[in-house]
């Protein structure tokens, strides 16, 4: 349907100028890493880095679709939390049974999350919100409040330990098959176009007869299928459910959402750059263990949360420069 | 309104009017009905309810949640929310135990308290002040605005203690917590005056019809010379400076500070209470002493839920199902 290239190039020139910041700063905290501290480049770290930071690109590109929408989705964390401990309870069953158990129990909530959104428009900050409340308080219930051991007997624990093909953990090649699978799926379908245009302007899109429906059924179910699966990561990097974690993983993805250059209003947006959002995020805070490592610094965990803010402060302000700018363009 | 919305109600019920009158007659008045329903419930079965230390015990942890609801109420009218009020609760609660035990306040114990109560209250409203110019002026969302103070009021704050719980014993301090007034907790009659002044000022002042102005219409507002991002900064700054009288009196109730606890999940509760009381999340209606009976149900909820023997966790799961229902009534009431 749209074929233009002339339009499409200009789209993503466009959605660049947004972008483009993340990825400068990206590079230039991995040269200032690699350049300052010994072992930052090499295998260990990345691999742990990447391995821990799985679950938070994964909730950040479910969030990123949500987001191009116009709506938001608050439940991720206390998802995560309540299908890790499916996926604990599932692990005897072995990871080909815990993985996909796990991740339907995600979609379902992210299915009642469309629901509630579409069916009784309730607005999605309210809706999400209870979500997270009732999705916090299930996976408290069914565990006890107590971690789940998951079963060590079972492969469940190949996932966060054992290398696909002995180079990568496989927590990092499925993280990266979703993240190009989902890249494709906004860049290339009809469905992917149908929820920038939602995001866009949501009356035109009824107008121009695009299923809005069905988009807001999409990215509701698909980040919280996603949650479903940081969940299950979550499960196996910890060796057990994890009722009490999650608390504040919906502000992380949506700071990688931001600082990856996707206008919270909805419309523009990209894939890629909110990984690289969620990685930035990451990386600030490893490389503070780096500086903390050498010495000269000791900074608590505590100053982690004020830095986190005072970055997405410094974020969310040049991001408004920009979308007020090009707003006057436009209008 | 009431007559005009039944009556539209009635003649354009053609798409589903199942159940349309009684809807918006439950809806009008959802509030009150379900206070009654929940005080019925409790006289009936719970033990003890109706003995005086019930309704204390209720009174003096209602009066956080409706300080901060109260304030949030002023936000929503603006078509804005707050998050970071549990933040700034526990910003203002982690600093004043920092400043009366301090060797100065040691030696001046009475400048010492009094500074213990002003300085929070004032940095809680700069930190209102932020958030007030980053959604005027910067014109960001309120949630990532307010999102800032979420992460990093409640850092600040753990930084400020180093993590640490801080005990103490200041009986004029605690006064705010557990102090008594013919037999009531002092808290209960300060959010009466809370609710008073604030109803006054909404109703009855040039800046409560702005802001009505503001969440009703913003453009509108503005074409009328309505100064908007004056109005709105106004909204949050007395949203924040609430939230940090709150974070005092947790402080105060507790004689011990814990900057990792207070006012956690307090956005919730404040939203909650703000929604089942009637306020409008586009804005355009504050209902001060609704948003006091939206937090008298969700504490008698808990409470409820509690003295059963309910399990923390489902009280949970209660009040997600609650913000819903209240929120889908107000949506039937709207259409």
């Amino acid at each position: 349907m749209l074929d233009t290239s002339a339009f499409d190039l200009r789209r993503y020139l466009q959605g660049s100028t947004h972008s483009i910041g993340v990825w400068i700063a990206l590079v230039i905290l991995i040269l200032f890493g690699l350049l300052r501290y010994e072992n930052f480049g090499g295998a260990y770290n990345i691999s742990s880095f990447l391995n821990y930071n799985a679950m938070f690109i994964v909730i950040s590109v479910g969030m990123c679709f949500v987001i191009l929408t116009g709506g938001i989705d608050l439940s991720v964390g206390s998802v995560a939390a309540f299908t890790s401990v499916v996926a604990a309870y599932l692990s005897p069953y072995g990871i080909q049974i815990a993985l996909p158990g796990a991740v339907a129990a995600g979609l379902a909530i992210g299915g009642l999350n469309a629901f509630f959104v579409v069916a009784m428009r309730i607005p999605p900050f309210i809706a999400t919100l209870a979500t997270m409340l009732g999705a916090k308080g299930g996976a408290l219930v069914i565990s006890g409040a107590q971690t789940i051991s998951i079963d060590w007997e079972s492969n469940f624990t190949k996932m966060g330990l054992e290398k696909a093909f002995g180079v990568l953990p496989w927590t990092i090649v499925i993280t990266f098959v979703l993240v190009v699978a989902l890249w494709i799926v906004l860049e290339k379908t009809s469905l992917g176009r149908t929820v920038l245009a939602v995001g866009g302007g949501e009356d035109a899109s009824i107008m121009m007869g695009l299923s809005v429906t069905k988009a807001k059924i999409f990215v509701y179910t698909l980040s919280g299928g996603c949650a479903g699966l940081a969940g299950v990561f979550l499960a196996s990097g910890f060796g057990a459910g994890q009722p009490l974690e999650g608390v504040g993983w919906e502000l992380s993805a949506i700071a990688s959402v931001v600082v990856g250059g996707t206008l919270l209003t909805g419309g523009l947006g990209s894939v890629p750059a909110t990984v690289a959002g969620a990685l930035l995020l990451g990386l600030v805070f490893n490389i503070l263990n780096f500086e903390n490592g050498r010495g000269v610094i000791s900074l608590s965990a505590y100053w982690q949360m004020v830095i986190r803010g005072a970055f997405l402060f410094v974020v969310i302000v040049f991001q408004s420069r920009v979308a007020s700018s090009s707003k006057e363009g436009t209008v | 309104m009431t007559p005009e919305n039944k009556q539209t109600l009635n003649t354009s019920g053609t798409s589903g009017t199942r159940l349309q009158f009684d809807w918006s007659w439950v809806s009008n008045n959802g509030g009150v009905i379900a206070l009654i329903v929940i005080l019925a419930f409790n006289v009936i079965v719970t033990p003890n309810f109706l003995n005086p230390q019930t309704l204390f015990v209720n009174i003096s942890q209602v009066a956080t949640i409706a300080i901060v609801a109260v304030g949030m109420t002023l936000v929503i009218a603006t078509g804005g929310i707050d998050l970071s009020v549990g933040a700034v609760m526990a910003l203002a609660g982690a600093m004043a135990p920092l400043i009366f035990t301090s060797p100065f306040a040691e030696a001046n114990p009475q400048i010492g308290l009094v500074l213990s109560i002003v300085v929070p209250v004032l940095v809680a409203l700069l930190c209102g002040a932020f958030n007030g110019f980053m959604v005027s002026y910067l014109n960001v969302q309120p949630i990532v605005a307010t999102l800032i103070f979420f992460i990093s009021g409640r850092g600040i704050a753990l930084v400020l203690t180093n993590g640490n719980l801080q005990t103490f014993t200041n009986p004029e301090f605690s006064y705010l917590g557990t102090g008594k007034i013919l037999g009531f907790p002092f808290q209960g009659y300060l959010v009466l005056l809370i609710a008073v002044v604030v109803w006054w000022v909404v109703n009855q002042t040039v800046f409560g019809r702005q802001l009505l102005a503001v969440g009703g219409n913003e453009k509108a507002a503005r074409l009328s010379g309505v100064p908007v991002k004056r109005v709105k900064i106004g909204a949050y700054v007395i949203c924040a400076g609430l939230s940090g009288m709150a974070g005092l009196i947790v402080v105060a109730i507790n004689s011990a500070s814990d900057a990792a606890r207070i006012g956690n999940l307090m956005e919730l509760d404040a939203i909650a209470a703000a929604v089942v009381g009637g306020a409008l999340l586009q804005g355009g209606k504050a209902p001060i002493f609704g948003a006091i009976l939206g937090a008298v149900i969700i504490q008698l909820v808990k409470y409820t839920l509690l003295a059963n023997g309910v399990a923390d966790e489902v009280a949970l799961i209660a009040k997600a199902g609650i913000i819903v229902t209240a929120v889908y009534l107000q949506q039937a009431r709207k259409e």
